[in-house]
C-alpha cells in the first residue's frame, strides 16, 4: 500500500504526509468526558464534532456523546453568540447534564468569538454550569486541547476555601481508562486520599447493562474539581502535557505541583510511587513491590529476544517518552522516536533519555513530524519492531516489520482500552507484546529447522 | 498597570497621537509598552526612529512558535517598549486573527511585566470584527480614548466605536476615558467635539491643534518631544500626557442616534439644513 514511498528524503516545510496528530478539540472532548455528568460541546460547525466523536467512538468502541453549535454561514459572519446561547439551552433542556464543557473550533477562533463574555451573558439554569476553553486546531495538537480543557475546568470551578481537604490532586496526561483504573488501584492500595482529574474510567469503558445511560457512572465530579483548590498538592503525570492545568490551579488557588514523567516503564513507575510516598507519607505495599519483581523477572527471562533489538516509536509526546524509557530498560535501541505534536522540548527530553543509556549516537528524535518521514527513516535504516498507533500498520506491512499497537488512537483492534500501559502491570504487557511480536516474526520467517516449539 | 486602547477613524492620527502622547508620558518617567494592532505595523515608527520592526506575526511565520520576547520587542525613545503585531498583506488572510494570536503570544512570553505603568494598544480604524475587539476584552485594556476631529465621518466613527465599548463595558470592565480632538482646522471644532463628547457622557480630554511641527517631526522619524522639545506642540502633547495620567473620568458611553448626531452637527453649522 505504501510501496511508493521513496527512500530519498527531501526537506519539506509546508507539507505533512500521513500526520501523526489530530485536532485540539478531540483532546478537549476527551478531557470533558472525564468529568461526571458533563456534556462536551463543540463551538463551531457540525463537521468538526462529527469527526471527533467518530474517532473517539472507534477507539473506545463506546458511543461518545458531544454536541455542536452548528455554525451556518450566518454565524460565521455575525459571530456564534446566539448559537451558543440557544445550543446550551437546548442541551440542558434535552440531555440535562450538570455541566457543559465548551471548546472552540478553527472557525470560531478565526472569527474571534469571545466565549468568556458569551457565557457570562447567557442565562444558565439554576445549579448548572458552563465552562470553556480555546482549542484552535491550527495550533498544537489534540494533546494541547486536552490540557486546555483541563485548565478551562480549573479556571472556572476550582476554589480555595479556608478548609484544606487533605487530598492529593493527580493530573494525568491523556490516559486510557485502564491506566486510570490502575492508577487509582495503586493509590487505593497505598491508602492515599486523592482526586484524579480527569477520569474517563467508567465513562468510555462503561459496562454493558440492561439500559443506556447518556452519562455513565464515571468521571471526576464537579465538587471534586471545585475541591482541587483545597488539595495539599498536585502530582502531574506527563511533563509535556500537564504543566498548563498545573499552572492554572497554581495561579487560581496557589496549589503547588510536582510534575513527573508519564509512568510507563520501570523507572517512571518507581518515580511515581516514590513521589506518592514523598507527598503523602504513605508506604508502597508489598502487592505493588511484588508486581515490580514480576516485571523484572519477565524482562530478564525474555531479554535474549529484545536486548540490542532496534525499534521505532511514534505517537503523543508523553506516551512516547514513557515507551522509549521502557524499551531502553529492556536493552532495546529506540532508533527513531517521533511525535506529530509541535514543541522543541520533546526531542530534548528524548535526547536526555538516549544519553542516560549511552545510545545517543544511535537514536534520533523528531517533533512536529509525520509518518511519511518515519517510513523513509525505517526504509533507509530498518528496525526490528515498530511501536505506535494504528496508523503504523501500513508502514509495518510495506517494510515487513513486526508491529505493536500502542497509544492513541488504535481504531483497528478491540479491548486494548481494558489493559493498562502504565505501572508495572502496563510494562509487563508491553514486554509481552514486544517480545511476542519479534518472536512471531521469527516464527513466520525462519527456516524449518529453526522453527522450534521452545524459544 | 494601566492598559489603554486608542481607537478612531482610519487616517485620523491615532498612531501619531499615541506616540507623541507616549513620548510625553515617558518624559514624566513612566514605563510604557506600545502594542501596535495594525497590519500596516506603523504604530511605533516615531518612537523607534523609523526602524522597521520585525512584527510578531512575521516572526511567528519565519521562526515558528518558539519565539523569544527579544525577537519582537524593541526599545525606543524614553525606553518605551515597542511591539508590532503586524498581519497579512492587504486583501489576504485574517488580520483580526492576527491580533488574537499576537496578543496571546505576548501574554505567553511574559511581556506584561509588573514594572510597566502603561500598555497602549494602537488599534486600526473601527472595531470591525472579533479580532479588533481583542484589546478591550476582559483582562486587557480598561480604558479607551477615541481620536477624532470635527469632521462628520470622524465623529460618526467615534459614535460607532462607542457602541462597541458599550457592549464590552457591560461584561468586562472597559470604560471610555474621553475623546482626543486631533484638529483638522474646521470651524467651531473644539465646541463641536466637546458637545458630542458631552452627549456620549464623556469629555473632550484634550484639543490638539494642527501644527506643522508634527509633520516636521514625522518626516524626521521622531515624536515632536524628541525632535524639538522646546516647540509649542511639544507642550501640547505634554499636557495631553498629563491629562491622561491624571484622568479619573471613566464612563460607559451612551452612543447617539444617527438623527441626534446629525442635529448636533447642524447646530454647529457644519451641515446644510
Amino acid at each position: 500500500m505504501l510501496d511508493a514511498t521513496p527512500k530519498e528524503r527531501v526537506t519539506r516545510e509546508a507539507l505533512r504526509i500521513n500526520s501523526c496528530k489530530t485536532c485540539q478539540p478531540v483532546g478537549a472532548l476527551y478531557a470533558a468526558l472525564g468529568v461526571h455528568n458533563c456534556m462536551p460541546y463543540s463551538h463551531g460547525s457540525q463537521g468538526c464534532v462529527a469527526y471527533h466523536r467518530t474517532v473517539l467512538t472507534r477507539h473506545y468502541k463506546e458511543p461518545v456523546m458531544a454536541v455542536s453549535s452548528s455554525f451556518s454561514e450566518g454565524a460565521s459572519v455575525f459571530g456564534g453568540k446566539s448559537n451558543l446561547t440557544t445550543g446550551t439551552k437546548n442541551v440542558f433542556d434535552i440531555y440535562n447534564p450538570d455541566i457543559i464543557a465548551v471548546h472552540t473550533t478553527c472557525l470560531s477562533e478565526v472569527i474571534g468569538d469571545d466565549l468568556k463574555a458569551f457565557i457570562r451573558d447567557m442565562e444558565i439554569p439554576e445549579g448548572k454550569l458552563v465552562v470553556h476553553c480555546h482549542t484552535p486546531s491550527f495550533k498544537g495538537s489534540h494533546v494541547n486541547g486536552y490540557a486546555a480543557m483541563m485548565a478551562g475546568f480549573i479556571s472556572y470551578l476550582s476554589e480555595k476555601t479556608e478548609k484544606p481537604n487533605g487530598k492529593l490532586a493527580v493530573f494525568p496526561a491523556w490516559s486510557e481508562p485502564s491506566d486510570l483504573r490502575l492508577l487509582k488501584h495503586y493509590m487505593d492500595l497505598m491508602g492515599i486520599s486523592y482526586t484524579l482529574f480527569p477520569d474517563q474510567s467508567g465513562v468510555v469503558d462503561a459496562p454493558m447493562t440492561d439500559h443506556f445511560e447518556s452519562f455513565p457512572k464515571g468521571g471526576t465530579t464537579i465538587d471534586e474539581i471545585r475541591g482541587l483548590g483545597d488539595c495539599t498538592h498536585v502530582l502531574g503525570l506527563g511533563e509535556w502535557t500537564v504543566p498548563e492545568p498545573c499552572n492554572a490551579l497554581s495561579k487560581k488557588c496557589g496549589v503547588k505541583s510536582d510534575i513527573i514523567p508519564y509512568p510507563i516503564g520501570i523507572a517512571n513507575t518507581d518515580h511515581l510511587l516514590m513521589k506518592l510516598t514523598e507527598l503523602t507519607g504513605k508506604e508502597v505495599p508489598y502487592a505493588i513491590e511484588e508486581e515490580r519483581g514480576q516485571l523484572i523477572d519477565l524482562i530478564l527471562d525474555q531479554h535474549i529476544w529484545t536486548s540490542q533489538k532496534t525499534c521505532a516509536i511514534f505517537g503523543d509526546p508523553d506516551f512516547v517518552l514513557g515507551v522509549t524509557s521502557l524499551v531502553l530498560e529492556m536493552g532495546m535501541i529506540p532508533k527513531f522516536v517521533l511525535t506529530g505534536t509541535p514543541g522543541h522540548a520533546f526531542p530534548k527530553m528524548c535526547q536526555a533519555l538516549f544519553e542516560q543509556y549511552g545510545v545517543e549516537d544511535q537514536c534520533q528524535a523528531f517533533e512536529f513530524d509525520d509518518l511519511f518521514t518515519l517510513h523513509q527513516l525505517v526504509k533507509n535504516e530498518p528496525v526490528d519492531v515498530l511501536i505506535g498507533t494504528n496508523y503504523g500498520k501500513q508502514i509495518a506491512r510495506a517494510e515487513k516489520i513486526p508491529f505493536v499497537r500502542a497509544g492513541w488512537p488504535v481504531l483497528d483492534r478491540y479491548g486494548h482500552y481494558l489493559w493498562p500501559n502504565i505501572g508495572y502491570r502496563g510494562a509487563m504487557r508491553f514486554v509481552e507484546r514486544i517480545s511476542g511480536a519479534i518472536m512471531d516474526h521469527v516464527d513466520q520467517t525462519c527456516s524449518d529447522e529453526d522453527f522450534d516449539v521452545v524459544m | 498597570m494601566r492598559q489603554v486602547a486608542i481607537y478612531g477613524k482610519g487616517g485620523i492620527g491615532k498612531s501619531t497621537t499615541t506616540q507623541n502622547l507616549n513620548a510625553g508620558l515617558a518624559e514624566m518617567g513612566k514605563h510604557i509598552m506600545i502594542v501596535g494592532c495594525d497590519p500596516k505595523a506603523d504604530s511605533t515608527r516615531l518612537i523607534l526612529g523609523g526602524l522597521a520592526q520585525q512584527t510578531v506575526l512575521d516572526t511567528l511565520r519565519e521562526a515558528g512558535e518558539d519565539i523569544d520576547l527579544d525577537n519582537v520587542m524593541k526599545l525606543g525613545y524614553g525606553n518605551i517598549k515597542c511591539v508590532e503585531s503586524g498581519g497579512p498583506e492587504p486583501g489576504v488572510g485574517c488580520a483580526g486573527r492576527g491580533i488574537i494570536t499576537s496578543i496571546g503570544l505576548l501574554e505567553q512570553l511574559g511581556a506584561y511585566t509588573d514594572d510597566l505603568d502603561y500598555v497602549f494598544y494602537d488599534v486600526l480604524g473601527d472595531v470591525v470584527c472579533g479580532g479588533f475587539a481583542m484589546p478591550i476584552r476582559e483582562g486587557k485594556a480598561q480604558e479607551i480614548y477615541i481620536v477624532c476631529s470635527g469632521e462628520m465621518m470622524a465623529l460618526y466613527a467615534a459614535n460607532n466605536i462607542s457602541k462597541g465599548i458599550m457592549k464590552y463595558a457591560k461584561t468586562g470592565g472597559v470604560r471610555l476615558g474621553g475623546l482626543i480632538c486631533n484638529s483638522r482646522n474646521v470651524a467651531g471644532e473644539a465646541e463641536l467635539v466637546a458637545a458630542v463628547a458631552k452627549e456620549l457622557g464623556t469629555q473632550m480630554i484634550h484639543f490638539v491643534p494642527r501644527s506643522r511641527d508634527v509633520q516636521q517631526a514625522e518626516i524626521n522619524k521622531k515624536t515632536v518631544i524628541d525632535w524639538n522639545p522646546a516647540c509649542e506642540q511639544a507642550d501640547v502633547y505634554r499636557e495631553l500626557a498629563k491629562k491622561i495620567d491624571e484622568n479619573d473620568m471613566f464612563v460607559i458611553p451612551k452612543p447617539l442616534s444617527q438623527d441626534r448626531l446629525e442635529s448636533i452637527l447642524m447646530d454647529y453649522g457644519l451641515m446644510e439644513a
